[in-house]
């Protein structure tokens, strides 16, 4: 099979690749990049665990394929947290109980922090919008949804 | 009152699973790890004629090809051992492996699955339990497709619808349901590890259940094999068998290949193969006198066990226990039977055998009420258990406080049920319509008398002051080893910070049976409170003497010792520096057996339970009339926990218990036609989303058991069993028409019954 070139940066690192043209992101990220916070829960787009971000949106990306996304810039969990200090949103899953297994918890970050970074200031309704992909068999959400409203306004706070 | 327990504080695994270093099965890897995959069946009942397996063996990259005759023993079972690790001769259901491959990587495994040649003769099979037991045996060796009958008898019934004014005679059924824990099941077997024959690693629920089906279905000692839990993606009761079969598997192609093999399911694997919750087909029989007083039950519940006998001897037990509902009911005759089908085999979810029948007899109570003229408040408040009530089995309840009317009275203020009841309760116009409902429960804590109830703990005071600590539970993502440090930090007087929990493991930890039936705060927790306090009493004795005072003078607070009148003494970790350094034993093996009970199956009563939770639950819905969508508005529920460890995590449990009770009453069915399952992943398996939330009310209420640790009981289970029900009895306020079977979809609620997509007959 021919292997496609591809240059992306993820959290930050430049990587050169040569995947094949079959190539999911997810298993690039988990597999050769040894990122396993991103994680697989269904491969089809249906359950938001293997959701990061890709060039500012949040995706699935068990549906994208590498070979698409040359030249692209990716956030998985690892991510998040800058110089041992946790995002917001990451504290505020520890302080609200919003993990249980903790399985959607990365693609449950991913998707709050696309969604916080276009709308600083989200309704409950937005915020449940932004999540509705992700599948939580755990906590039944409302602990999620308290954690990203709490996390939004400790970012507005910090921005004044 | 107390430091640590009862408070919010913060899970200990938090900081690991929010930045992605929490690892789960599907991220292990080993040096010259392989892949396991297998090849499933194509029917769900055939036998299998001939296997060939020579060209896949010859593909580059393939280590190891194994079918049946490759096992040294290929039936586990933790209580009936007829589960074929892989299927010799037979398929029993659709999710059978047939072979298993490990190769090089998960493309060249596809490869190989692709090249084994199986040749199948198709068998007529049998997919109803009813048909079931006068079909012949689907399992040659047994006698008829009965896996377990259990009865209850209380009273003479007969004199009990003699007596009754009243007598309604209802069917109710329930469907398949999938556990649907986020992570698909991953295991990886590392062949002669640190001393061990096998070890695996992985999303294992329960280490000791695991461990003794890779001994036994490797002929080894139960001391060779290691069983190491990882992170798990959750479980609800399903990464038990469906694991240790996975665990077997990928064992026995370790130490065939001598090398570390990795298996993950994919979610569509999973569906396939994972066990179920059982569907059940009940019938009620209910008399009442005019004024309301239930005079007799007689009920009779047959479960779909599917293929495998797995844990249906039991879950039918706790149904035939608690079908009565939370009442005081004089005559009571209760018979529940499981039956082997061809179907996908069911198993422990969640419940286990409580919601189906709560689902009836809270619909009923409902159906009786509207038949009376009452409420379905004025109902049960004329009929349920009180303290010193004797339960349907014959058990007197007068060993802790009998909370239902408190828990209703808790719910129905928060909801505002009587006002909104009485609202609803008016004809109602115009496309949209609302209603409310309820339903409430008991439950038996722990296994009761299906199993001897016993778990261990051990606690290591450190020289510096720190503390381990481990288990024989095991943490399901629920929040256990949180629960348990803080029990420990409590006791000891110390900062969570200085307690560390580490994994389950079968070659450490004592055995304590599964972590299961919401046992693992009231049993575990009692076991880490034991081995807390000798290590503490060890403590005290040495500091008491340094002193020249008693141990009773002394109180461990803070991360300190002082004396009773507050004055600091010594910091704790001088005290275990000092105490080590003398020579003191601060390792400490705590053990609790649980308070005894007593089941006598053959006449069907007894104590099966030593203490009991009560909780209430309270729905509003709006029914779309046009299209019968439901949505749930709000939610109450109220729940005595004895005492809550940890509030908010307590909340996270009826939170997620709330919404697995709503999927289960409007959304989730696994659809199931002639034993082919049709939805097998979450784009056609419905479970609920951020958008189907109602705004949820829970509503804590602590009533200490002198059985508990701090008084504590359980939480995990009695959060789902009640919803559907609420649910189902807010619908048929809502809509006028009483809908007898779950989930009350679009189809059930629109027209009364569900548009089965598929091929076959229903
Ligand atoms: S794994 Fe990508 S959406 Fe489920
Ligand atoms: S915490 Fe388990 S799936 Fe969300």
């Amino acid at each position: 099979m021919s292997k496609i070139e591809v240059n992306i940066t993820v959290n930050g690192a430049k990587h050169r690749l040569e995947v094949g043209p079959k190539e999911r992101l997810i298993d690039t990220l988990r597999e050769r990049l040894h990122l396993t916070g991103t994680k697989e829960g269904c491969g089809v787009g249906e359950c938001g665990a293997c959701t990061v971000i890709l060039d500012g949106e949040a995706v699935h990306s068990c549906l994208i394929l590498t070979a698409q996304v040359d030249g692209s810039e990716v956030l998985t969990v690892e991510g998040l947290e800058v110089d041992g200090r946790l995002h917001p949103l990451q504290e505020a899953f520890i302080q609200h109980h919003a993990i249980q297994c903790g399985f959607c918890t990365p693609g449950m970050l991913m998707s709050a922090k696309a969604l916080l970074d276009k709308n600083p200031n989200p309704t409950r309704e937005e915020i449940k919008t932004a999540i509705e992909g992700n599948l939580c068999r755990c906590t039944g959400y409302e602990q999620i949804i308290e954690a990203i409203e709490s996390a939004a306004n400790e970012l507005q706070a910090a921005s004044h | 009152m107390f430091s640590t327990v009862n408070k919010p504080v913060e899970r200990i695994d938090a900081y690991e699973k929010v930045t992605g270093r929490a690892k789960y099965g599907a991220d292990l890897q080993f040096a010259g790890m392989l892949y396991g995959k297998v090849l499933r069946a194509r029917y769900p009942s055939a036998k299998i004629k001939k296997i060939n397996v020579e060209r896949a063996r010859s593909l580059p990259g393939v280590w190891a090809v194994m079918t049946a005759e490759d096992v040294p023993c290929n039936e586990i079972g933790v209580i009936i051992q007829d589960q074929q690790i892989l299927a010799k001769e037979r398929v029993y259901y659709i999710g059978d492996g047939i072979a298993m491959v490990a190769a090089e990587s998960l493309e060249t495994a596809a490869r190989a699955l692709e090249a084994i040649e199986v040749e199948y003769e198709e068998i007529p099979g049998v997919f109803c339990p009813i048909e079931a037991k006068n079909e012949s045996p689907i399992h040659p060796d047994r006698r008829d497709n009965e896996i377990i009958h259990h009865k209850l008898r209380k009273g003479d019934v007969n004199k009990g619808f003699a007596d009754s004014d009243v007598i309604l005679n209802r069917e109710y059924d329930t469907q398949f349901v999938e556990h649907g824990y986020l992570e698909p099941e991953a295991v990886v077997a590392v062949p002669h590890e640190n001393g061990s024959l096998v070890t695996v690693y992985g999303s294992v629920q329960n280490i000791f259940a695991t461990r003794d089906a890779v001994a036994r279905c490797l002929k080894a000692g139960l001391s060779e094999i290691r069983i190491v839990q990882n992170h798990i993606g959750g479980s609800f009761g399903g990464k038990d068998e469906v694991v240790s079969s996975m665990a077997c598997r990928a064992a026995i192609l370790a130490l065939k290949t001598n090398r570390p093999v990795k298996m993950v399911n994919t979610r569509e694997e999973s569906i396939v193969e994972s066990y179920k919750r059982h569907p059940y087909k009940m019938k009620y029989k209910v008399g009442a006198t005019k004024d309301g007083r239930l005079s007799a039950m007689e009920i009779e519940v047959v479960a779909d066990g599917g293929a495998y006998a797995c844990q249906t001897p039991f879950v039918p037990w706790r149904s035939v226990v608690q079908a009565t509902g939370p009442y005081e009911v004089p005559h009571v005759k209760t018979d529940t039977y499981g039956y082997y089908t061809n179907n996908v085999y069911t198993g422990a979810m969640r419940g286990y055998g409580s919601p189906q029948v709560i689902f009836a007899n809270e619909s009923l109570m409902d159906e009786l009420a509207q038949e009376l003229g009452l409420s379905p408040l004025e109902i049960r408040m004329k009929n349920i258990l009180r303290n010193g009530s004797v339960t349907a089995s014959g058990q007197k309840l007068d060993r802790h406080e009998v909370s239902l009317a408190e828990v209703i009275e808790k719910a129905a203020k928060a909801i505002d049920f009587e006002e909104k009841y009485k609202r609803y309760s008016k004809p109602q116009s115009g496309d949209t319509r609302r209603g409310i409902g309820m339903a409430i429960s008991y439950r038996g804590c722990s296994l009761g008398a299906e199993a001897v109830d016993a778990a261990g703990a051990v606690l290591s005071i450190q020289k510096d002051g720190s503390v381990y600590l481990y288990s024989g539970l095991a943490e399901n993502g629920q929040g256990l080893k949180t629960v348990f440090c803080q029990i420990a930090a409590e006791e000891l007087g110390v900062g969570m910070k200085h307690v560390t929990f580490l994994e389950a493991n079968t070659l450490i930890s004592p055995d304590s049976g599964s972590t299961v039936a919401s046992r693992s705060t009231l049993v575990g927790g009692n076991a880490v409170l034991n081995a807390a306090r000798r290590a503490k009493d060890a403590l005290s004795k040495f500091v008491a003497d340094q002193f020249g005072l008693s141990s009773s003078d002394l109180v461990f607070e803070d991360d300190y010792l002082f004396t009773l009148d507050g004055k600091k003494l010594i910091s704790f970790a001088e005290a275990a520096n000092k105490a080590f350094w003398a020579g003191v034993q601060l390792s400490h093996v705590g053990w609790y057996v649980a308070p005894s009970i007593h089941w006598d199956e053959e006449a069907g009563k007894g104590n099966p339970y030593f203490t009991y939770v009560y909780a209430c639950q309270m729905a509003e819905v709006e029914v779309d009339m046009g299209t019968g969508e439901v949505t749930v508005l709000n939610m109450a529920a109220a729940h005595d926990v004895g005492r809550a460890i940890n509030p908010e995590m307590l909340k996270g449990q009826i939170y997620g218990g709330v919404m697995m009770g709503l999927g289960y009453g409007i959304l989730e069915e696994v659809e199931i036609d002639e034993g082919y399952i049709l939805n097998l992943n979450f784009d056609n398996y419905l479970m609920p989303t951020s958008k189907d939330m109602p705004t949820i009310i829970p509503i804590i209420v602590e009533n200490p058991d002198p059985d508990g640790p701090y008084g504590a009981k359980s939480i995990g289970e009695p959060t789902l069993e009640l919803g559907a029900a609420a649910i189902a009895n807010a619908i048929a306020q809502a809509t006028g028409k009483r809908i007898r079977s779950l989930p009350l979809n679009l189809e059930r609620v629109l027209l009364g019954y569900p548009l089965k997509k598929g091929r076959g007959k229903k």
